[in-house]
């Protein structure tokens, strides 16, 4: 037996049951010493990495996620859930009808989300087009608040690598901290996992020292098994983040393939000893949406990811929400949904 | 064969956006006759079930209010037969709550319908007799106009399950706002009823809610709820009444308090809840 394929073996002892229980130890994930994955080095190594993957028990996933999203979360901890939301939000526009004026206020407001209260939190980032970037960044200036853009011909992804790449440039010129790129699903869906894995790779290149975050489109990805599968591919391509939709098909980020999402990037962890994070994003509107995430991300990875540098919410009305929460444990009355800006 | 059946027993539930939900809470109470017989179980209502009322009254309020005022009257018009329709369903559940004999409750109920037909006719004729043209001196046209406050609580009326409540909820309907309402305590069983009849008399879900319930539990949470504009205190003592009126205030609503004596054709109802807008227009080229 060869030393690669050895390896590839290792992934097989992959613990994948979806029903496992988070233990104390489980808590803080252990990262390996040694690296059980190996570097990808042709298109038949990655599938058979890839087929040896064990499937999702899809009645077992979907269970959990809605065990756990009854879960009660009250009074201060409530509080700091909100409050830990807020500092994980990627505020994001993506619309034609985008303005530099638009994308200003929406600096200014993920800067200070509440500008009565300055022990509000800025979110982590904003996320907008790539034409949109420099004036983003400009509007930043030195505040902590990073610039996400979606490129690769984003939503869709149907264009040329070099086109894709050039976006991506341009994005990272402009000044973005974050790269959000689409994987190819049509290659995905037909079986070409080494197109979609170099594009993931030639993405990351052209980052520099740019994050990276790989959308893999849930929602058009059909099964938990492809939705795994794909989770994988990006991750050994080198994504600091895998992330579950555009926001732009009908399913958005959904429970379920989170918590999928985040069973692989906790295998990831303990076999290739790399920590990758997750993104939610798409229809996350209310702050019970988002907590019932937070207490999925704790119970799947740990707390170890409740961070914004390994977890984040993609959003755009959910902040309000957020906020009107936050003033409603405030002040203990029902506050106007106008209270806030709009965006 | 005997002709023995199960008893078929109605619970009565909150009415919220169209929907006749269970209370969140889970809770439910009971609701006796004058003399103390068992009459119905109906849901006791909670502080989440009034909040999502209020996201429900807000989400409906614009569109309502968008509607022509001949086609809000439309509808009010079709509740009135969709009660003429139930009528003595509607009179023996008076009877019951309120301890009337038959001929009084039908006389009650009579009298509620055509108070709905008159809040129908009052919907294109509001702003005629509530607004105006002004005088002003320039070469403008200055109009006044009224418009709706927006969401308005209701708390009806304790003893008139029926002609109270519609009396409380239809006058702000009629001027375009949109209602939550928490139903006579003691007897909600006519307003649940009412409630149920708007579901088939096109009124778009979300213009009236009704919440039943304990009074004393609910009604502070409504008035103190921010996103609420406007608090009809008809169902609470004076007393009651200015702790109500103090927490309306937090968030600057409109309070309406009923006169010791009001006459049925009284215009306060229908401009408690409005608000005048006034617009210029140049006049000629």
């Amino acid at each position: 037996m060869g030393l690669a394929a050895r390896r590839v073996a290792s992934v097989d002892h992959v613990s994948t049951t979806p029903l496992r229980l988070v233990t104390a130890e489980d808590r803080h994930v252990q990262i390996a010493s040694t690296i059980a994955v190996p570097t990808i080095e042709n298109e038949a190594q990655l599938k058979a990495l890839i087929a040896s993957l064990s499937g999702v028990d899809a009645v077992g996933a979907e269970a959990r996620a809605a065990k756990l999203s009854t879960r009660s979360i009250k009074k201060s901890t409530k509080l700091a859930a909100i409050e830990m939301a807020i500092s994980m939000i990627d505020l994001t526009t993506l619309e034609g009808a985008d303005t530099p004026g638009r994308v200003a206020s929406l600096c200014t407001k993920a800067m200070r989300p509440d500008p009565r209260d300055l022990t509000v939190p800025s979110v982590a980032a904003v996320c907008v087009y790539p034409d949109l970037v420099a004036h983003a960044r400009s509007v930043l200036g030195s505040s902590p608040v990073a610039v996400a853009s979606v490129a690769t011909a984003f939503p869709s992804g149907r264009a040329s690598l070099q086109v894709k790449l050039m976006d991506v440039r341009d994005a990272v010129v402009g000044g973005a901290d974050e790269i959000d790129m689409v994987i190819d699903r049509g290659a995905f869906l037909s079986g070409r996992l080494g197109q979609v894995f170099d594009e993931v790779v030639a993405v990351k290149e052209a980052c520099g020292d740019a994050h990276l975050k790989v959308i893999l489109e849930t929602g058009e990805l059909v099964t938990y098994d492809n939705v795994r599968r794909a989770s994988w591919v990006a991750m050994l391509g080198g994504a600091d983040f895998i992330k579950t939709s555009t926001g732009k098909v009908t399913v958005n980020a959904t429970l379920p393939n989170a918590l999928v999402m985040l069973e692989a990037v906790r295998d990831f962890a303990e076999t290739a000893g790399r920590t990758v994070g997750v993104k939610v994003a798409g229809g996350i509107r209310t702050s019970k949406d988002a907590i019932r995430y937070l207490v999925l991300v704790n119970e799947t990875v740990g707390s170890t990811w409740l961070t914004p540098h390994l977890f984040r919410l993609g959003a755009s009305s959910l902040l309000n929400d957020l906020l009107m929460q936050r003033l409603k444990q405030q002040r203990g009355v029902y506050v106007r949904a106008d209270e806030f800006s709009g965006d | 064969m005997s002709d023995a059946r199960l008893d078929v027993r109605k619970t009565y539930k909150l009415l919220i956006d169209g929907a006749f939900p269970r209370s969140e809470s889970g809770r439910s109470y009971k609701v006796a006759s004058t003399k103390g017989a068992f009459l119905a179980n109906a849901a006791q209502g909670s502080r989440k079930d009034l909040r999502d009322a209020v996201t429900a009254a807000r989400g409906a309020q614009a569109k309502w209010w968008n509607a022509t005022a001949y086609n809000r009257g439309q509808v009010i018009y079709r509740l009135a037969e969709m009660a003429e329709s139930r009528r003595d369903e509607l009179a023996e559940h008076v009877a019951l709550a309120e301890g009337m004999n038959s001929r009084t409750s039908q006389k009650t109920v009579s009298a509620s319908i055509d108070r709905m037909v008159w809040y129908a006719g009052w919907t294109d004729k509001i702003a005629q007799v509530l607004g105006g043209t002004n005088p002003v001196a320039g070469p403008f046209f200055n109009f006044s106009i009224p418009v709706p406050s927006g969401v308005v609580g209701v708390i009806s009326v304790q003893e008139s399950s029926l002609l109270g409540f519609v009396d409380a909820v239809l006058a702000p309907i009629c001027a375009g706002n949109t209602v939550v309402a928490i139903a006579s305590e003691a007897r909600p069983t006519p307003a649940a009823l009412l409630g149920e009849m708007t579901s088939s008399s096109d009124f778009p879900g979300g213009v009236l809610n009704v919440v039943t319930g304990l009074t004393s539990e609910l009604a502070p949470v409504l008035a103190a709820h921010e996103d609420v504009d406007g608090l009809d205190l008809s169902g609470v003592t004076t007393e009651v009444g200015d702790e109500l009126a103090a927490l309306a205030a937090g968030s600057i609503k409109r309070v309406y308090r009923p006169h010791e004596k009001e006459s049925d054709s009284s215009l306060r109802r229908l401009r408690a809840f409005v608000e005048t807008s006034t617009v210029w227009h140049t006049i000629g080229q």
